[in-house]
C-alpha cells in the first residue's frame, strides 16, 4: 500500500522543530501520530530538509520499538504481558484476539488496517491486572470474553 | 615549557598534544590491536581491543582515553589478554569462518588478529549466518554476514565522503549496518569511491573482483586486449611486493603486464597530457568568451556521481573533460578501429568508482563500452600472483608506442594537487625552470584536504581551490553557495590524498600515503618532459588522430537525470 503524502503537514512539523536535525526524534514521533506509522516516502523528503541521510534516520527509526515502519491499525491494541498480567492469563487474552482477528505474532495488523494487536512488557497498572490499551484507552481486569464484548463494541463504532 | 610524560608499561613517554593514550603507546612502539580505531574519524570505542590496566587495576579503552602527566598503564597483562582473547572469540562465534575461500583472506584484520592471539578454538557455540550478500553496485559488494559492527564504514562514509549510504540499523542482536529499508546499496547515493571497503576489517564490504572475467580474455586468441595503467598504480603496488613503500616501479608493473599476457601496454599518463591541454583550454575560453565559473575538474568519477545526486545544478559547472582514462580509451578504440582483431580496453585504476564510470553510458558506443574492464591495483596484485611473477625480480620494461611519451605534469595527477599543478605549468606564462619548481610551493602540494592558491594570468589573479575528501567538497560548496568563499578553479578528489589514496589501491596509514605522493613528484622529478604541451605523443594526436574529432573524443556532457 502507498501512502499518499501531503507534504505540506511534513513541513508543518518541520517548523515547529525549525528545521533542526536535533530533533529528529521528535519530527518523526509528530510523523507517526499523523499517519499511524512512518511511510517510507517520508525518509527521503527528511533527508533533504534536515541534511542527514537517509540511512541515519532509518537508523533513528528502527533503534526504538516506539516507531513502526509498517502501516498501523485504526485501534492499536496493547495487551500488556509485564509479570503480574502474565500471572494473571494475559496469554489468552492475546491468544483470543489473534484467533477473532486472523493475527499473529508476525501479523500484528488486520488486513483492512482497522486493528493492530501487540504486547508490552508492563503498562505499568499492574493493580489492575490483566490490563489492555486501545489507543490510549485503558481497560482494565480483561478476560478472553471481555475481549471479544470489547472486538465486538469497537467494530460497532464503524 | 616543562614536559609531561606518562608511563607505558614502565617506559616513560613524552605526551606531545596527542588526543588519546592509544596514539602515545604506538608512538611507544607498541602495536596494540585495533578494529574500530582510525586516527582521520571519530573515535567509537566499540570493539575494546585496546583496552589498558592502570596502576589500580582499572580497565581503560586506550583511543577514548586522554593522557595525564604520570598516568601508568601496561598493555599486556594476562587480564588483558584474557580479555582480548574473549573479545576474538566472541567475534568469531558469529562470523564465517571460511577464510580460505574470502575475498578478504590474508588481508583481513580478525583473521590477523585472532592469529595473533593465538586463538585457536572457539569456546562458543557457532552462529554465524548465511550469507547475505548485496552485488548490486559495480564498484563494492556487501556480505552483512561478515560484519563485527565496529561503525568503521559507517563513519567513512558519513564523515569523511559525506555521502551517509549505510548506518547502524535495529537494536542490540538484531544490529546491523544497513542503507535505509535494506535497498540494494546501488540505489541508494552511494558514489563507489570503496573507502568503506577500504578501512573495513573483514569481509564484509569488499571491492568487486572482475579478475576471473578478464583472465577469459587474456586467454582468447581472437581479442587483442589493451592496457592502460594510472599514474597513482605505480607507486601503490610495490609495498605488497616487499618494495619501499611509495616507490615508482612502473617499468616492472608494465613487464608484469606483457608477462600476464597483456598486448599492449599504455600509460594513463599521456592521456592526463591531453586532460590537461583540454581543460586548460576550456577554462581560457571561460575566461575569454565569460563562461560559468568556478570550473570544476573531471576526473574523479566518485565526484561526478556524488554531483550528479547532490548537487545537479553544478554539472554545468564541472568540465567536459572526459577523464584521462576515458580519453584514452577513446583514442584507444579509434586507433584500433581497423585492427584485425577484437580489442579488449583494459584499465589498471586506483579506484573503484572507475568500475561504475566505465559502465556509464556516456561511454559507449552501440553499447560497447570503451574501456571494457576495470581493474583495481589489488586485483592487479592477485594477478600477478597468480600468474607467479616474481615482481621484485622481474626487469622493468617501457610501455609501447606509438602512445609511449608522458609528461610529469601527466603523472602527478595521481595525487591530490596535481591536476592542478599541471594546469598551472600549462598556463603559467614564465616556462623557466626556476618558474616551474616556484610552483610546487604555491600551496597545491601536500595532504591536505583543503588547499587554496591563487596564480596571475594575464594581469588577473585566478582564485584556486583544491579538495579531496567529499566533505572537504561538499563543505567548499556550501561555502560557495553561502557566498563566503569565490574560486575560479577547483579541483575535486573523493579520496582524501588523491588517487594515490584510492580504495583500489592496498591499504595504507598516513605515513604510506604521503610515500606515494612523494613516490609520483620523484617521477615528475625524473621526467624529461615537465609540462603536457611539450609531449610529442600528444602533438602527434593533435595534428592525427584527433583531427577534427576532439570534441567527440575528449569530451562529455553529463546530464541531469530526471
Amino acid at each position: 500500500m502507498q501512502e499518499i503524502i501531503d507534504f505540506k503537514e511534513i513541513d508543518a512539523i518541520l517548523e515547529r522543530y525549525r528545521y533542526e536535525s536535533s530533533s529528529i526524534i521528535a519530527i518523526l514521533q509528530d510523523t507517526q501520530a499523523k499517519y499511524r506509522y512512518l511511510p517510507k516516502d517520508v525518509f527521503p523528503y527528511l533527508s533533504e530538509k534536515l541534511g542527514i541521510s537517509t540511512a541515519k534516520i532509518y537508523s533513528v527509526a528502527t533503534f526504538y520499538e516506539n516507531f513502526s515502519l509498517e502501516p498501523k491499525g485504526k485501534y492499536i491494541i496493547k495487551i500488556c504481558d509485564g509479570t503480574a498480567c502474565h500471572v494473571r492469563k494475559s496469554i489468552p487474552i492475546l491468544e483470543r484476539l489473534r484467533k477473532s482477528l486472523g493475527l499473529s505474532e508476525s501479523k500484528e495488523t488486520t488486513d483492512d488496517l482497522m486493528f493492530t494487536v501487540q504486547t508490552v512488557s508492563c503498562l505499568g497498572a499492574c493493580g489492575l491486572a490483566p490490563v489492555l490499551t486501545v489507543n490510549e484507552k485503558v481497560y482494565a481486569a480483561m478476560t478472553p470474553d471481555k475481549a471479544t464484548e470489547l472486538l465486538a463494541k469497537l467494530k460497532e463504532e464503524n | 615549557m616543562s614536559m609531561e610524560f606518562m608511563l607505558i608499561d614502565n617506559m616513560p613517554v613524552e605526551i606531545a598534544g596527542e588526543a588519546n593514550i592509544l596514539s602515545l603507546i604506538r608512538k611507544a612502539g607498541i602495536d596494540l590491536p585495533t578494529f574500530c580505531y582510525y586516527s582521520e574519524l571519530s573515535v567509537y570505542g566499540a570493539c575494546r581491543m585496546c583496552v589498558v590496566e592502570d596502576k589500580w587495576g582499572e580497565i581503560h579503552a586506550a583511543c577514548s582515553t586522554p593522557p595525564k602527566a604520570g598516568m601508568e598503564v601496561r598493555t599486556n597483562t594476562p587480564r588483558l589478554r584474557k580479555y582480548r582473547k574473549m573479545i576474538l572469540e566472541l567475534l568469531l562465534s558469529n562470523h564465517c569462518r571460511d577464510c580460505t575461500t574470502c575475498e578478504k583472506n590474508g588481508k583481513c584484520k580478525l583473521q590477523e588478529l585472532a592469529q595473533r592471539f593465538g586463538i585457536k578454538q572457539v569456546r562458543f557455540s557457532n552462529t554465524s549466518e548465511e550469507s547475505d550478500m548485496d552485488t548490486s553496485s559495480l564498484c563494492i559488494s556487501r556480505d552483512k554476514s561478515k560484519c563485527i559492527l565496529c561503525g568503521d564504514c559507517v563513519r567513512m562514509c558519513e564523515e569523511v565522503q559525506n555521502v551517509g549510504a549505510i548506518d547502524f540499523a535495529f537494536r542490540g542482536s538484531k544490529m546491523c549496518v544497513s542503507t535505509a529499508f535494506d535497498e540494494p546499496i546501488a540505489n541508494t547515493k552511494c558514489v563507489g569511491c570503496g573507502q568503506c571497503a577500504a578501512i573495513c576489517p573483514t569481509g564484509a564490504i569488499v571491492v568487486k573482483n572482475d579478475t576471473a572475467r578478464l583472465w577469459k580474455e587474456l586467454s582468447n586468441k581472437d581479442t587483442k586486449v589493451v592496457v592502460q595503467i594510472a599514474p597513482a598504480v605505480r607507486v601503490g603496488i610495490g609495498k605488497e611486493f616487499g618494495l619501499p613503500e611509495g616507490e615508482n616501479v612502473m617499468g616492472r608493473v608494465v613487464a608484469a603486464l606483457r608477462r600476464i599476457g597483456f598486448d599492449e601496454v599504455f600509460d594513463t599518463s599521456t592521456a592526463a597530457d591531453l586532460t590537461v591541454l583540454e581543460e586548460t583550454g576550456e577554462f581560457l575560453g571561460r575566461l575569454q568568451k565569460g563562461g560559468v565559473f568556478p570550473l570544476i575538474t573531471s576526473c574523479c568519477p566518485a565526484w561526478i556521481r556524488y554531483a550528479e545526486l547532490n548537487y545537479p545544478e553544478l554539472l554545468e559547472n564541472i568540465s567536459t573533460c572526459r577523464s584521462p582514462m576515458q580519453m584514452f580509451a577513446s583514442v584507444l578504440k579509434e586507433h584500433y578501429k581497423h585492427s584485425n582483431r577484437k580489442v579488449v580496453s583494459v584499465a589498471i585504476m586506483p579506484c573503484t568508482a572507475k568500475k561504475h564510470e566505465a559502465a556509464r553510458e556516456e561511454f559507449q558506443e552501440n553499447g560497447i563500452p570503451y574501456v571494457d574492464y576495470v581493474i583495481t591495483t589489488q586485483e592487479l596484485i592477485q594477478m600477478i600472483r597468480e600468474a607467479g611473477i616474481v615482481f621484485s625480480e622481474i626487469e622493468p620494461e617501457a610501455v609501447d608506442m606509438p602512445f609511449g611519451a608522458t609528461s610529469g605534469a601527466g603523472v602527478i595527477f595521481g595525487v591530490t594537487g596535481g591536476v592542478t599543478e599541471a594546469v598551472i605549468r600549462r598556463v603559467s606564462d614564465d616556462k623557466s625552470v626556476s618558474a616551474l619548481r616556484a610552483i610546487a610551493f604555491t600551496g597545491v602540494r601536500g595532504m591536505q584536504g583543503v588547499k587554496e592558491t591563487s596564480i596571475a594570468y594575464e594581469g588577473r589573479q585566478i582564485k584556486v581551490a583544491i579538495v579531496s575528501g567529499l566533505k572537504n567538497a561538499d563543505d567548499l560548496i556550501r561555502k560557495m553557495k553561502k557566498g563566503e568563499a569565490h574560486y575560479d578553479f577547483i579541483e575535486v578528489m573523493a579520496c582524501p590524498g588523491g588517487c594515490v589514496c584510492g580504495a583500489g589501491q592496498p591499504f595504507t596509514n598516513a605515513e604510506g600515503k604521503k610515500l606515494r605522493g612523494a613516490g609520483l613528484y620523484d617521477a615528475d622529478r625524473m621526467s624529461n618532459i615537465k609540462r603536457s604541451e611539450e609531449n610529442p605523443v600528444i602533438m602527434a594526436l593533435y595534428g592525427g588522430l584527433l583531427k577534427g574529432k576532439t570534441h567527440k573524443l575528449l569530451h562529455v556532457h553529463y546530464h541531469r537525470k530526471a
